[in-house]
């Protein structure tokens, strides 16, 4: 079966005032039809840019090249009208801040109602009626009562509801969530991610989670790609992932976060800073922070090799050193 | 058991909330950010204050370092700081320091580092020598992790991770004998976050500083903190051992507040059931009679609304304020 | 090392500390990067030159007047460098270049006064009530906005009328006007300034009120109040040449460009442009100048707005 999504080199560049930066850098995966993959990574690591640059929603100074296959159709040399169609039909993207997309000075009824009678040619009246389901759906108590309402009549977990609402107002096969609970609190981040977790059940959207939070993509991915330094460090199935890690920054990652269910003394760290966008090493980006790194190694950029299990991964560092280290720290 | 080093009993600290579109006589609505708080801490031991948004913790930690006005007794080494003359409340504020959410947005973008670390010396010590605070500052700026040479850059020059550091520098320049810490590592990159929750925990290991450790992420203050304190709309929930209130929570707050942190493992989470806690937090202008967080707990009664639960003795070291804390709670039960 | 960071770069560096590169570097070098404004700067450093060097270029002061040339200034008044007069002369005779040289330098220092009182004032007014808040804050900004809701125009020129047209009382005037709006710009960046967590820092610190004001507020409003004040000057130069073109700014043998603006457009009709042309163009270019560095100043200072 084709995928539902293919992304193959995808390379994002901004100009800024002071040089070019390379967000990301040769970013290639594919995704399936109902399949949740999560996208990793800490700030700088061009894990939203590639979101971005897939649905032609980058920054003015930004630019994409590679191809993002979807249906068949090239998205990034799509014209811009046909672009907005799959953007509204096929394609919805959720954001951290859900202001971002809802207008504050329009009732949700309308702004919701909008989309249908646009995409969908429905009249006024079906079109509320069809958005005060699917706020019930996203189980906003009250939501027929409610929907007349302006965006900041709500709490925040509640204008995140309603955002997912509308992002799944035409029934997208693919739902693009970028950090769609670091805004929030974890219990209302659990009713956020058990509601993802629902609609991905009953409607079998695919779903790319973009998110820093391990603990998010462990309970909700089927894959997991980590991202460094806009670039691909490892990729595989969730499972995998987390279990026997093959890549020093995932392996860092994984035992930098302090776990509710454990007592550490110490959190094993990961030296040094986020990488800068704008100089990033000639080699593997992840180099100077890299525990296994070898000066050798120091400009040679690791090609992205596939393992006998399917999974991916870039790194000059053998396999078995590091799970070898795994086992250890375990 | 030595003497408390903060002694903080019945907080409380009331907000003025203007009424919207009414004359300038109209007289303000109050809203209680802190309704009511007491505990103790020991010298050189690490409170956890766990709460989500709205909960008053970040307003907690304002009226204990005195930049909210508030009432109730706040004792610090048995001397009641709102009884001083504001100088020796001053001088006292040496004692006590704070470390920061927002990293960069702690540190003044018009002064250098060098400047910023050793305005709390400056401060208090006016006639220190310019050479000995050089050398105080760079020492201290080696201590947490930050090279000494660079104590001319800006903050706009550093990494989040970094102005974090040079944020515990300042805290820890005058020696305090209690740290606050509001959020220090939620605004830092996972791989930073544990770099600078260590360097807290070495701290407090070689200058034995007494902590509050504010965060609403529960798997990083179990992992610093000696004892865990939940926060609900401005009142205790429960108080208990860091290892109990993860391993054995008895109030229902504290039981679904654990349940929703996610635990990054798979193979744990997809099998471990989520019970989800439903409900938006009451606006803290009208808070429910009684219990506060009777409207959201499955297992209210009606003597829930009608008096507020005190504080429970539940097991060694650990209060819960709920009148029901040995029945199990039905969601969390069901899980299991 | 192929890769950067400033730890890294650090670690080379000889233990000598070095130099830290501050917010003012920043604008500085986003400054010259904008043409316009650079050339504008160049611009206005020419004519100060010119306001407070030019009279040694000329044989001629602004004062004498030539007695022989009254009566035949379209004829015999031309501008020329052989007579000396390069700008030509006035109605009275006397050298025009000397005049423009001399009401260019009081323009420019009406501007400068009246933005350098808004700048002290204005600043430490808005500042201070911004920081205190509460009664203190309302009491301070009601003043500003009783002052403001007087016609300043109708003011200053009863200001005039009753103490004499003096020097003094213009810029007095002028300096009463110019500091109303900076201290309630001021008052605005303070409250949003005030609430950073840095200043919370230095209070939780026991650092006092007034240090807090001169050290963490002002610093960081600095930068608005120097784009507020360079749209200033134009703005006060014109409140000056205005009056003056109503014939109550400075008094004569004294001038400013306004004063000389108002006297060559009366001579407009006979045949003498260069008494209206020459004052004029110092005027414009001073102005446009002005607004040109204000505008560079603010993207430099503030990128964020662009």
């Amino acid at each position: 079966m084709a995928p539902l999504l293919e992304v193959e080199d995808l390379r994002v560049t901004f100009t800024t005032g002071d040089g070019a930066v390379n967000a990301v850098n040769g970013v290639s995966f594919a995704l399936r039809e109902g399949e949740t993959l999560a996208i990793v990574g800490e700030s700088g690591s061009g894990k939203s840019q590639t979101a971005y640059a897939a649905m032609g929603l980058l920054a003015r100074n930004g630019r994409a090249t590679g191809t993002v296959r979807y249906g068949g159709r090239n998205l990034l040399e799509l014209p811009q009208r046909e672009l907005n169609k799959v953007r509204s039909e096929e394609i919805a993207m959720i954001f951290q801040d859900p202001m971002t997309s809802l207008n504050p000075y329009i009732r949700v009824s309308d702004q919701m109602a909008e989309v249908l009678m646009l995409h969908k040619g429905q009249s006024k009246r079906q079109a509320v009626a069809e958005a005060a389901r699917m706020l019930d759906a996203v189980r906003i108590p009250d939501a027929r009562a409610r929907i007349g309402m302006y965006p900041h009549e709500f709490s925040g977990g509640m204008r995140q509801r309603i955002m997912i609402a509308m992002a799944l107002l035409c029934r997208p096969k693919l739902l693009i969530a970028d950090e769609p609970t670091t805004a929030l609190d974890v219990t209302v981040q659990a009713q956020i991610m058990k509601l993802l977790a629902d609609i991905k059940r009953d409607l079998g959207t695919a779903m790319i989670l973009i998110t820093h939070d391990l603990g998010v993509v462990a309970g909700s991915s089927d894959r997991t790609l980590v991202m460094y330094g806009g670039q691909i460090m490892e990729e595989g199935t969730t499972d995998a992932i987390f279990a026997t890690p093959t890549h020093p920054y995932t392996l860092g990652l994984l035992s930098a976060v302090p776990r509710i269910d454990r007592e550490d003394e110490e959190l094993l760290t990961i030296a040094g800073e986020p990488p800068d966008m704008s100089r990033l090493p000639p080699g593997c980006p992840f180099f100077p922070r890299c525990a296994f790194a070898r000066p050798e190694n120091a400009t040679l950029r690791p090609p992205l090799v596939t393992l006998p299990d399917g999974r991916r991964r870039a790194c000059h560092v053998p396999v078995e050193e590091i799970l070898a280290r795994h086992e250890a720290a375990q | 058991m030595t003497a408390p080093i903060l002694q903080v009993d019945d907080l409380r600290v009331t907000f003025d909330v203007p009424v919207r579109g009414g004359w300038p006589w109209t007289p303000a609505r109050k809203l209680q950010a802190v309704g009511g708080i007491s505990f103790d801490l020991q010298p050189g031991e690490v409170l956890g204050v766990v709460g989500e948004s709205g909960s008053g913790k970040s307003t907690l930690a304002r009226a204990i370092i005195g930049t909210v006005p508030s009432t109730g007794g706040i004792l610090f080494e048995g001397q009641d700081l709102s009884a001083l003359g504001a100088d020796a409340r001053r001088s006292r504020r040496r004692d006590i320091q704070m470390i920061f959410q927002d990293p960069l947005a702690a540190l003044n973008p018009r002064m250098t580092v060098g400047d910023i670390i050793a305005e709390p010396l400056t401060t208090h010590f006016p006639k220190t020598p310019r050479a000995e605070v050089r050398q105080r500052v760079q020492a201290l700026m080696e201590r947490v992790g930050l090279l000494p040479n660079l104590v001319n850059r800006y903050p706009h020059e550093f990494s989040g991770g970094q102005c974090q550091r040079i944020g515990i520098a300042r805290a820890l320049i005058l020696n305090p004998k209690l740290l606050i810490c509001d959020e220090p590592v939620s605004a830092l990159d996972v791989s930073v976050q544990a770099q600078v929750v260590n360097l807290l925990r070495e701290l407090r290991r070689d200058l034995g500083i007494a902590m509050i450790f504010i965060a609403h992420d529960l798997s990083v203050v179990r992992h610093i903190s000696d004892r865990v304190m939940v926060m609900y709309l401005g009142r205790l929930m429960e108080t208990a051992p860091a290892r109990a209130i993860v391993e054995r929570p008895r109030h229902p707050y504290t039981q679904f507040l654990i349940s929703s942190v996610p635990i990054p493992d798979p193979a744990l989470e997809k099998a471990r059931p989520r019970p989800v806690l439903e409900g938006d937090l009451p606006s803290p202008l009208s808070p429910p009679s009684g219990c506060v967080f009777r409207t959201r707990c499955p297992k209210a009664k009606p003597r829930c609304a009608a008096e507020p639960p005190p504080p429970y003795e539940v097991g060694p070291g650990q209060r819960a304020t709920c009148h029901y804390w040995d029945e199990p709670t039905p969601m969390v039960q069901a899980a299991e | 090392m192929a890769f950067h960071d400033p730890t890294a770069d650090a670690l080379q560096a000889p233990a000598r500390p070095d130099k830290g590169r501050s917010l003012w570097t920043d604008a500085r070098r986003r400054f010259f990067r904008n043409k316009a404004a650079t050339v504008s700067l160049i611009a206005l450093v020419l004519i100060a030159l010119f306001a407070f060097f030019g009279q040694f270029l000329s044989p001629f002061d602004g004062e004498t007047v030539d007695f022989t040339l009254i009566g035949v200034n379209a004829t015999q008044g031309v501008p020329s460098f052989e007579t000396g007069h390069y700008f030509g002369t006035d109605q009275e005779g006397r050298d025009l270049y000397a005049r423009t040289v001399q009401g260019t330098r009081l323009s420019l220092l009406i501007g400068l006064v009246g933005s350098l009182v808004a700048v002290v004032v204005g600043t430490l007014y808005g500042a201070t009530s911004g920081y205190v808040g509460g009664r203190t804050d309302n009491a301070m900004m009601r003043i500003v906005d009783v002052l403001m809701s007087i016609p300043f125009m109708f003011v200053l020129i009863l200001l005039l009328v009753m103490f004499g047209r003096s020097l003094l009382m213009l810029f007095i005037g002028i300096g009463l006007i110019s500091w109303l709006s900076m201290a309630r710009i001021a008052r605005g960046q303070t409250l949003s300034i005030k609430n950073k967590e840095f200043v919370e820092a230095a209070v939780a610190t026991g650092v006092r009120p007034l240090t807090i004001i001169l050290r963490h507020i002002v610093p960081n409003l600095l930068g608005v109040v120097i784009v507020y004040a360079t749209l200033l000057i134009p703005e006060m130069i014109i409140y000056e040449s205005f009056i003056s073109f109503l014939g109550l700014g400075v008094q004569e043998p004294n001038t400013s460009l306004g004063a000389l603006i108002s006297r060559g457009a009366s001579q407009l009709g006979n045949g003498v442009p260069w008494q209206l042309g020459f004052p004029l163009f110092f005027f414009v270019v001073m102005l446009f100048a002005f607004f040109f560095v204000g505008d560079g100043l603010r993207d430099a200072i503030d990128p964020k707005d662009r």
